[in-house]
């Protein structure tokens, strides 16, 4: 069986501008194999092909690329989901291109800084540790998981446009993880450093973090909740 | 926290606020307006006349005109961010159109309250 891939190639230091190459790989008939494998395969035959890879099992969030028009982790997406049509990989959108598939994540990391993404406290440091009812720690499901691949961010049209401004889903679905945890006491501060017409306000609500999101999560879910403690606190 | 004093609202809330509440305003408007053309068989002039010559429709209308006022600052403001990343160019078409929906509000307080 012929696999067909077309994979986005720009090396800045060679390259005028970036452009699609074509790649054949042959598997055996009916097998099936992550993206990944595929890429690292194709790298086999094209040892300039660059592109980040580590736990290869859907955890570090590293190789997070654009496949076929929707972004998501090439180490757990098989190639069966294709169905034997020809594969286009790309780099996340909207991100500056280091080198072919690998992205400058820089502003995205920017913006998580921005949230304070750890816990607050300000009271008296108990004994042993904070304790949490399993209630409370209930509400950090659904945000604690995020493993920041970027998948999310570089799938909202708002993030592009502002990356410099807007926070983006992974950036919020954070904020949210820490104004919601019992533990922390700096709420307050949290929603007055969101309070503008960018950081929270420029999602619109189109969900497309919550489609591309490989871990199952929703930003948009948790973008609503801050939008509340926004509202509540101004009304 | 980031800036700006382009929009209409003072913060991101405020704006929030003001976006949704113009909506309601304008779909009421709307949907009374197209309600009554629909149940106004046949629409005359004189009907059309006597429905804008009463109070209630003349502040309500008013209310709508600034309500989509409002809704389109903010609306524009948002694209016009989104989209137009030169500044000074941003700033030119966003005083146009503001100049230009407030002259939408003066014609229409004019038109309104003249008959």
């Amino acid at each position: 069986m012929k696999l067909t891939f077309a994979v986005y190639r720009y090396n800045p230091d060679v390259d005028t501008k970036p452009y699609m190459q074509d790649y054949n790989l042959e598997v055996a008939e009916g097998s099936d194999m992550m993206v990944l494998d595929a890429l690292i395969k194709l790298k086999e035959q094209d040892p300039t092909l660059s592109f980040r890879r580590s736990c290869r099992e859907g955890v570090c969030g590293s190789d997070g690329v654009n496949m076929n028009g929707k972004n998501g982790l090439a180490c757990i997406t098989p190639i069966s989901t294709f169905k034997g049509k020809k594969l286009e990989i790309r780099p996340l959108p909207g991100m500056p291109v280091v080198r072919d598939l690998v992205v400058d994540l820089t502003q995205f990391y920017k913006q998580y800084e921005k949230i304070k993404p750890y816990l607050i406290n300000d009271e008296k440091a108990p004994a042993r540790e904070h304790l949490q009812s399993p209630e409370e720690r209930a509400h950090l499901d659904g945000l604690y998981e995020c493993i920041m691949c970027a998948c999310c961010s570089t799938a909202c049209p708002s993030f592009w446009w502002n990356p410099d401004k807007f926070i983006g889903p992974s950036g919020l679905l954070h904020a949210y993880r820490f104004l919601i945890d019992s533990r922390d006491t700096a709420t307050e501060e949290r929603l007055s450093e969101l309070d503008d017409a960018y950081s929270v306000f420029r999602c619109h609500g189109i969900m497309n973090c919550v489609d591309v999101c490989p871990k199952g999560l929703n930003p948009t879910k948790a973008i609503g909740h801050i939008k509340s403690m926004l509202l509540k606190r101004a009304v | 926290m980031v800036t700006n004093a382009a929009s209409f609202g003072r913060s991101g809330v405020h704006d929030f606020i003001l976006i949704r509440a113009s909506a309601v305003i304008l779909a009421c408007y709307s949907i009374f307006l197209v309600g009554f053309i629909a149940c106004s068989s046949p629409l005359t002039y004189d009907v059309w006349h006597s429905l804008f010559s009463t109070l209630p429709m003349k502040v309500f209308t008013l209310l709508a005109l600034v309500a989509l006022l409002v809704h389109a600052w903010i609306g524009v403001w948002q694209v016009l961010t989104d989209y137009v990343k030169c500044t000074s160019l941003r700033g030119v078409l966003q005083f146009i159109f503001v100049v230009t929906v407030f002259c939408y509000l003066a014609a229409g307080i004019v038109i309104v309250w003249g008959v």
